[in-house]
């Protein structure tokens, strides 16, 4: 797509310094800012550009590839003019921590507990945050790279992994 | 008079929860205070499973998480993986896609009026809506050989063309299956129990709705004009013409006639797809990831070497990451994939819409007595393989 | 069951043990555990085309009006304790059905949180493979849960507490 995304100059102009990168990827535009600004790029988002659903909260672990390990993903949809933006925002695993987005969107509550329970990091100013999918004495965050995908308990798979 | 709050448990055996769902409800009295969702019962880490298969070992993966309309998780899946590829699927494909992604819509709406009137009390509905759902089963057998989870798509196309009688098996089911639904619909719309159950119940604006990120036929009841087939297309939708049904008064009554409604509108997408219907390859050509055609593996070496090739170490996908958001039957069934270059996913994150609509469930039925949130849960259609994974 | 009938047509000549497996077998009633997509194809085999209540098999809801579970569907760690106290408040007699590749061997999610089998927590009677297995799978496999019954010695004698239930296959 050679115009550039309705959100991305009035971004660039309000937040230049908090803006890590803004690139295009397969067509889907990616803004990635730093974790401190990422409330005010959300309410900004929210206010501003007519981005009223946060669709989703992920996060991806990039242990021993880039510098900080976790790299928070938001999708966010305009339901009224009917297009997505990708909000990115490193996290480090020395201070595992971000601003929760529920004071945001409503959408983030179940999503960033599902972040804390498999990848362990934490939410500030979150509502209730605790374990979602794991038993709530579950030790461990199952999706990061160094957990074993059979478990801790058991003798880890010897075969061919294709 | 000293009254106290009690606290039950509805749990994860329930022969109303739709699955291992436990709710922690809080009562006072009939009138429920406070509803705590208790899930992961149906874990089964799919997304880590991934990482460690190749793209193509990891789609029979993503039939078993919404295992009331398999194929359209496998729609998306294979959209996200080909957006990464680059690589156009011919004119055949799409529509049998499309065909087959709307048969799966009929499948999982057939199930979800079942249960929910099963729920309600009307019995009658749930016996006749499994009859209508046992023909999709038997095409989906006819593909593929497999009643539901079928594996049907591949990334570049299908992975088979559809055989003889397929064409006419589907046209005569989308012929009687209107006559069905207005049968239900009979049953149904103007039953003095039904409208007292259903009418007024589990009210949501579409505010909060838009807020709480609810997406697919639980948003358009609340008034929110928004279907991802037709605002944001995928896979040839917007070369179909279909009505997008929205309702006015946010209650469950109103999400019961948009969706049979949906169903009546999935039927005339697939006549018009049946229509569109074109002899032609349904494999893209793209060697590094599609597999030779099954003559030239079993008769030639090269063949042979190509297909051991493919399938041994997978197809290299190359860097970057995609996001592919899909109209499922229950909302929208998001697929974000990271790769590295390599023949296995890095990261595969499923967005699955009734985690999401799960999350509404405290708003929609506080204040209410604990016979509505049955009436609630059953309108919110959640399915646990999918809000697990 | 008394085919020579030496005493005349009106009167059948059988064992105790014979009559008690023969009621037992031909009105199982299962409890509705369905847990993943096997539960659906189990509501498919009890619905319409496929009929269960022509076995006399009728779904219950309740553990304690039931005397067989149909394990349909993946085990998790989660779920092995409510697993757990619902087997320990059936009745005696019970039987377990393992239905589908999950719940016989963890199926094809080898991961942390599935439990590889639930034969590792209950005594399992039949297991039917498949993923999911069809609706003429599960009647095959509860055909042979009957054989089964039928072929149980001293079911008689158990009820009155003179010894236990032996199982000949």
């Amino acid at each position: 797509m050679s115009e550039i995304h309705r959100a991305v100059p009035g971004l660039q102009e309000k937040f230049s310094t908090a803006i890590l990168d803004v690139t295009q990827d397969r067509g889907d535009w990616i803004v990635t800012v730093a974790k401190d600004a990422i409330i005010p790029v959300l309410a900004f988002l929210k206010s501003e550009c007519a981005f009223d659903m946060l669709t989703d909260v992920t996060a991806v672990d990039w242990l021993g590839v880039k510098a900080d390990r976790f790299m928070m993903v938001y999708q966010l949809t305009s339901v009224k003019n009917k297009d997505r933006i990708r909000v990115k925002a490193p996290v480090s695993e020395s201070e595992c921590k971000i601003e929760s987005a529920t004071q945001v969107f409503g959408s983030a509550n179940w999503l960033e507990r599902e972040v804390y329970d498999l990848f362990g990091i934490d939410f500030a100013k979150h509502p209730d945050l605790r374990r979602i999918l794991m038993p709530a004495d579950w030790v461990g965050h199952p999706l990061r790279k160094d957990y074993p995908v059979q478990g801790p308990d058991r003798e880890p798979y010897r075969g061919r992994v294709s | 008079m000293n009254t106290e709050i009690m606290t039950v448990n509805m749990g994860p055996q329930h022969p109303s929860t739709h699955g291992v769902l436990r709710l922690v409800i809080e009562l006072d009295g009939e009138t429920i205070v406070k509803i705590d969702p208790d899930i992961g019962f149906l874990h089964r880490g799919v997304e880590k499973l991934s990482e460690y298969r190749t793209y193509h070992q990891t789609l029979p993966l993503t039939d078993r998480l919404d295992y009331l309309a398999p194929i359209s998780n496998n729609l998306g899946y294979i959209l996200a993986v080909e957006k990464l590829l680059g690589i156009e699927v011919p004119e055949r494909a799409e529509t049998v896609r499309i065909i087959m992604t709307e048969m799966a819509r009929l499948q999982s709406h057939l199930v979800w009026i079942a249960c929910h009137a099963l729920d309600i009390g009307a019995m009658t509905v749930f016996l006749y809506a499994f009859r209508e759902r046992e023909t999709v089963m038997e095409t989906y057998e006819l593909i593929s050989g497999a009643r539901m989870t079928s594996n049907y798509f591949r990334a570049g196309g299908l992975s088979a063309d559809v055989p003889e009688g397929f064409v006419k098996k589907v046209r005569d089911y989308v012929e009687v299956l209107p006559g069905y639904l207005d049968m239900y619909e009979g049953l149904l719309t103007n039953n003095p129990i039904w409208l007292k159950r259903t009418v007024g119940n589990g009210i949501i604006s579409a505010e909060d709705a838009t807020d709480i990120g609810i997406t697919g036929p639980a948003l358009r009841g609340s008034g929110v004009d928004f279907d991802l087939r037709r605002d944001i297309p995928y896979a040839g939708y917007e070369k179909y013409d279909f009505e997008i049904p929205v309702g006015t008064n946010c209650d469950t009554f109103d999400r019961y006639k948009l969706r049979i409604k949906e169903m009546h509108e999935s039927c005339k997408i697939i006549n018009q797809a049946l229509d569109r219907l074109e002899p032609g390859p349904v494999l893209a050509d793209d060697p590094q990831v599609c597999y030779p055609p099954k003559d030239s593996v079993y008769g030639t070496i090269e063949g042979l070497i190509h297909h051991f090739k493919i399938a041994s170490e997978g197809y290299p996908v190359p860097e970057g990451e995609a996001y592919v958001g899909i109209e499922a039957p229950k909302g929208e069934l998001g697929y974000y994939i990271v790769s590295d270059g390599g023949t296995r996913p890095y990261r595969m994150r499923i967005r699955p819409p009734s985690f999401v609509n799960l999350q509404a469930l405290e708003a929609m039925s506080k204040g209410g007595m604990l016979a509505d949130l049955v009436a609630v849960i059953g309108t919110l259609d959640i399915v646990l393989g999918e809000i697990d994974r | 069951m008394g085919v020579n009938q030496p005493l005349g047509s009106g009167v059948t000549v059988t064992s105790l043990d014979m009559l008690v497996n023969w009621v037992r077998k031909s009105s199982i009633w299962p409890m509705t555990f369905g847990l993943a997509c096997c539960a659906i194809e189990m509501m498919a085999t009890g619905a319409s085309s496929h009929d269960l209540d022509r076995f006399g098999i009728i779904f219950r809801a309740s553990p304690r009006q039931a005397d067989c579970i149909i394990i349909a569907g993946t085990v998790t760690k989660k779920m092995v304790p409510v697993i757990k106290t619902v087997y320990e408040q059936m009745p005696e007699p019970k039987w377990v059905v393992a239905m589908g590749a999950c719940a016989c061997s963890g199926g094809i999610f080898d991961t942390y949180s599935v439990v590889q089998g639930v034969d590792e927590f209950l005594p399992v009677d039949v297991y039917i493979p498949g993923c999911p297995p069809r609706p003429e799978a599960l009647l095959y496999g509860l055909m042979k849960l009957q054989d089964k019954i039928m072929g149980e010695a001293n079911s008689f004698g158990a009820v009155f507490g003179l010894g236990d239930r032996v199982s000949t296959i």
